[in-house]
């Protein structure tokens, strides 16, 4: 039999299942069994290395509950949350600057999607040599006469999750930015004009045309930034490794599992981290749902 | 032919003739006749294909049949670990310390019987399990303070200081009359700052007090006791201000240049580091090693072994793989001419730098091993109360108390590391 002989819905359902094969493999392959098998560590008091794991039940989860230390790193996520709005807040304005008539409009798209294109190890050096006393950041602050303000960016402990939530934002604005700029662009030009003829100016454009219109993609953005900032681990560990001040929960889980060859109590961290974002995730969606 | 060398033929023959009994022992088959394909994993990524590979023609010489290729990984423990669960992974390697000791054998093949090894290398009984050895140091070094002469000078100190409270004064010289940092932490790193460490045996001048007193004891962080002692003149030096302005931006390959221009009077290292600063100053003469401070009696300088290395218990060809382990602790005089420490084996000389330290009464003594059943126990404190000896984590909190950084103070941290150490030791027991 061939087919193109089969009826139209059987021929669609093959396809289907033939294209999502592989990607559904390898959905499961790297994201599900991992995860499958993280729950069932959690239950364990596995090493990472023993042949065999001993099931402790909920002890893990007993002990993360009953040592309040390990939930105090999350005020270090507060700033990676404040400096999200601040990240949102410099995307969103350089995304309706550039979606009108720019000089170097290209050149300017280029320079600010460039930093999430750098690797975020070289990002983490480059800024451990910016912030270095009589680094690039004290010398161009001298030039310009603001010597005496000079701080030890990474040595001062309250100015410390400040400088890596910067780091942070220069890193991450400019996927937001290219985000914002796509949806900007799929706002029909007609309307602008329109709106033009009626005598609104720049401002009114932003307010009532563009914000609207990309509200979807706004809170998209809102949720990926606020589960970032509870699970940031890259720039802090790649700077710091966690130490003055600058510990997330990631890192914590990380150096529990690893250094300490706790692989279940570190598994079980992640899954209270996983269980966290799920949560927040979801208060977000029904309070933006409420608002409609 | 002069008697030098009949000694020489002799000596080497006699050499020739342990090798064979050994290998006899091992597999019943005569050197020459070993072949195979190994892999050997390293961690020397700066030497693997210079060094290792002259290495691999001077093995050949002796086991022509052997086909050995070399891989590095740059973060060694990181790297090896996920791949060991595998059963790919080399045929000779490190045996990383993030292995439980007690699940060494499911990974490694046993190299032969600790009664029988003992005598003839140091350091085996480290990672030994039930009585087999499964790995030999690579090195033996030792742990102690790298200082430039030329800044102890320029800072009109003469002699080498002994004491802590000399060695403190020292630095404030230092401070005083040079423009050098007087102790670089290397806190950003952080991996440094666990040298520290080694150095407990010099501070307890006994080397019975790491495995056999220390893990009795209820309170390893008590004052008076060693850790406590050396930890808060870590305290001490960086409340002083006789460290780097800024350690969280320092950098350790930087770091050994500076000492090499005299822009950093001390370290506390390894002596694998020695080699590594020398090959960066100007002149590598200014580079001096010294003994930890102490307040002990007699004054030593605690051996401790650098990386084992074992064979890989999948391995297809296991007596290759052991016949490279003999020739590399043996004959390859790596420990010293790459790792800057001493042979693992007992027949090996100390090299002349340390004489001139024996000559002053300094003793150089390899920490007595656990008392029987207590093997292992120190690991698997050490790792259930996160007290982490050998990690970095307090220690950096310690800098950052002493430069004023965190509410708590020395004494807090000490009390708090006596409490989880506690709790573990009694969960354990």
């Amino acid at each position: 039999m061939k087919f193109s002989n089969l009826p139209y819905k059987k021929q669609q359902l093959v396809i289907i299942a033939a294209f999502s094969l592989i990607p559904v493999a390898l959905l499961i392959t790297f994201a599900y069994v991992p995860v499958m098998n993280m729950i069932q560590y959690s239950f364990t008091n596995w090493n990472g290395f023993s042949k065999n794991k001993e099931y402790v039940g909920l002890e893990n989860y007993k002990m993360i509950f009953t040592r309040p230390e390990y939930f105090k790193v999350f005020t270090v996520s507060l700033y990676y949350f404040a400096a999200t709005f601040f990240q949102m807040g410099i995307a969103l304005y350089f995304a309706t600057i550039l979606s009108f008539n720019v000089k170097f409009k290209n050149l300017f798209k280029g320079i600010l999607f460039f930093p999430y294109l750098l690797n975020g190890v070289a990002i983490g050096f480059m800024f451990l040599i910016f912030f270095r006393p009589e680094g690039t950041l004290d010398t161009v602050m001298q030039a310009i006469g603001l010597g005496n303000i000079i701080q030890l960016w990474l040595g001062n402990p309250d100015i410390i999750n400040i400088s890596l939530a910067g780091t942070s934002v220069w890193r991450y604005m400019g996927f937001n930015f290219i985000i914002f700029l796509g949806a900007i662009s799929s706002i029909s030009g007609e309307v602008f004009e329109a709106s033009e003829i009626d005598g609104a100016n720049r401002w009114h454009q932003f307010i009532y045309i563009i914000l609207p219109s990309i509200k979807r993609i706004i809170q998209l953005n809102l949720i990926l930034a606020i589960s970032g900032a509870i699970s940031a681990f890259e720039i802090p560990y790649i700077m710091t490794g966690g130490s003055n001040g600058s510990e997330t929960f990631v890192i914590q889980t990380v150096s529990i599992a690893f250094k300490y060859g706790k692989v279940g109590l570190g598994s079980a961290m992640a899954v209270v981290l996983l269980l966290i974002v799920i949560i927040v995730t979801l208060i977000q969606k029904s309070a933006f749902k409420e608002e409609e | 032919m002069s008697l030098s060398s009949v000694l020489l033929v002799s000596s080497m023959f006699l050499a020739g003739c342990s090798d064979e009994k050994t290998s006899t022992d091992k597999g019943g088959e005569k050197e020459g006749e070993i072949s195979g394909d190994i892999t050997v994993i390293t961690q020397r990524t700066d030497i693997v294909d210079t060094i290792f590979k002259d290495y691999a023609s001077k093995f050949n010489e002796k086991y022509p049949e052997v086909n050995v290729s070399f891989e590095a990984l740059t973060d060694y423990g990181g790297e090896i670990t996920p791949r060991m669960n595998t059963k790919d992974y080399g045929d000779v390697l490190l045996i990383p310390t993030q292995v439980p000791i007690e699940d060494i054998p499911s990974f490694f093949e046993p190299l032969g019987d600790l009664a029988e090894m003992k005598d003839q290398y140091m350091g085996v009984e480290e990672r030994a399990v039930d009585g087999k050895v499964y790995g030999i140091p690579i090195a033996i070094t030792y742990t102690g303070i790298v200082y430039n002469k030329k800044v102890f000078e320029s800072a009109g100190v003469s002699e080498i200081p002994k004491t802590f409270e000399q060695f403190t004064e020292v630095l404030q010289k230092v401070k005083d009359s040079t423009k050098a940092v007087p102790l670089y932490t290397n806190y950003a790193a952080g991996w440094p700052l666990t040298q520290w460490e080694g150095a407990v045996t010099t501070v307890a001048g006994d080397p019975d007090y790491y495995n056999i007193k220390m893990i009795n004891e209820d309170d390893p962080f008590g004052k008076g006791k060693p850790h406590y002692e050396m930890y808060k003149l870590m305290y001490d030096v960086a409340e002083k201000g006789l460290i780097e302005k800024d350690p969280l931006t320092t950098d350790w390959e930087t770091s050994k240049a500076m000492m090499g221009r005299g822009e950093i009077a001390t370290m506390v290292l390894g002596s694998w580091a020695i080699e590594q600063i020398k090959s960066q100053a100007d002149n590598p003469d200014d580079i001096g090693y010294m003994p930890f401070p102490t307040n002990a009696d007699k004054v030593i300088f605690p051996l401790g072994a650098d990386f084992q290395i074992g064979v890989n218990k999948n391995s297809e060809s296991k007596e290759a793989a052991e016949a490279w382990v003999d020739w590399f602790i043996n004959e390859s005089n790596y420990s010293v001419e790459q790792a800057g420490g001493i042979s693992a084996s007992k027949s090996a000389e100390l090299p002349e730098e340390l004489k001139q330290y024996e000559e002053q009464g300094v003793e150089f003594s390899l920490l007595t091993p656990a008392n029987d059943g207590q093997e292992g126990l120190l690991d698997k404190i050490d790792k259930e109360s996160e007290v982490g000896f050998w990690l970095e984590d307090h220690k950096k909190e310690i800098v950052e108390a002493g430069i004023g950084n965190r509410k708590e103070s020395f004494d807090d941290i000490a009390d708090r590391l006596n409490k989880d150490w506690n709790k573990a030791r009694a969960k354990i027991k």
